[in-house]
């Protein structure tokens, strides 16, 4: 693990730094990424709800939706940004945590196979 | 270019599942075989570091935003199938935890930006540099893959979202899922990556891969696949 510490540390610097990815767009009022609009933004674009979309947009309900923690929605900019700094640490944990084990899976059934 | 769930119809998202499932069999199969153990870390740092890039969005001033992926500068770390599991497994927390890409959509997204950009990036990267084999090249060679393996999954994205008013278009003429054609899903989507979220991937796989030739982590750069046979 020592060969990559500098590896960990950029991430979390990473994650430190990521609420540019949050502000700089609000500054720059450069909307959401395109096709990645609410229902409601659709009906206001195209002047009706499709149909389908309706019925599944809303099949899941993400429990840090847009990076934001429950209850933050409408907090204020540097909060929202505390959020999306949290998020991003639970996001390195989770896909570190899982690629590991999958890697380790993976690799661990090789060196069994060869003994 | 996370397509949310309601965007497409079931014949695209599940289709698109169905195609994942054996590329992420071989994908473990491919791993097993080649990663070595030394490498297996990478994996862990690379679904992690795709995560994060994806959360700088990039605005195009009154516009729109994109953002890179890292899945080309994943490839040359990981291997292309590495750096398919790697960002599978981002795409998946992103979707389950952050309701960043659809649930339905997972599979979408897994080909388009898994799938796609690893292996066409990688191609355009591992060509390149053959013919360019100075460091500088290389990590030229490096960001110009980028570029070509974001626009890849950019496209794939377009071609997605504009096929749906072909397939699921009511009698009263309303879409079903995604409203937009292909005349208008193609340029929206594939005009700011070509220009301003493109040169941005390439800019951080060049720049990244160059700070790899000139630290001690170098060995990284060399050829993932094949590696744990020898």
């Amino acid at each position: 693990m020592k060969e990559y510490r500098t590896f960990w540390i950029a991430l979390i610097v990473m994650a430190l730094l990521s609420p540019l990815g949050l502000v700089l767009p609000r500054i720059m009022k450069a909307g959401s990424a395109w096709g990645e609009w609410g229902v409601d933004e659709v009906k206001r674009m195209v002047g009706y709800a499709p149909a389908g979309m309706e019925k599944t947009a809303g099949l899941w309900n993400a429990p840090i939706r847009d990076y934001t923690l429950p209850g933050q929605a409408g907090a204020s900019l540097s909060r929202v940004s505390l959020s999306y700094i949290l998020s991003g640490l639970i996001g390195i944990a989770l896909c570190a945590g899982g690629g590991y084990l999958f890697a380790r899976r993976v690799t661990g059934r090789q060196r069994k196979g060869r003994t | 270019m996370h397509i949310p769930d309601g965007y497409l119809g079931p014949p695209t998202y599940l289709g698109a599942y169905a195609a994942c499932a054996p590329l992420w069999t071989l994908a473990a199969r491919r791993l097993r075989r080649s990663l070595s153990t030394r490498r297996v870390p990478l994996l862990a740092i690379s679904a992690a570091f795709s995560f994060l890039v994806m959360m700088f969005n990039v605005p195009l001033p009154g516009a729109t935003t994109g953002h890179a992926v890292g899945g080309v500068l994943i490839a040359i770390a990981v291997g292309p199938w590495g750096a398919m599991l790697a960002i599978t497994i981002a795409l998946i927390i992103q979707a389950l935890l952050f309701g960043d890409g659809g649930i339905t959509a997972i599979g979408a997204n897994a080909f388009n930006i898994a799938f796609v950009m690893p292996f066409t990036g990688y191609g355009a990267y591992a060509l390149l540099s053959r013919c360019f084999p100075s460091e500088k090249g290389r990590a030229i060679a490096a960001g110009i893959g980028g570029w070509v393996g974001l626009n890849s999954a950019a496209f794939t994205t377009a071609l997605m979202f504009g096929i749906q008013p072909l397939l699921h278009t009511g009698a009263d003429g309303r879409a079903l899922y995604a409203p937009y054609p292909l005349s208008v899903a193609l340029p929206a989507i594939l005009l700011p990556h070509l220009t301003l979220f493109g040169t941005v991937e390439a800019l951080v796989t060049g720049l990244v891969v160059r700070s790899l030739q000139r630290s001690h982590s170098a060995w990284i750069l060399q050829p993932a696949i094949g590696e744990g046979t020898r």
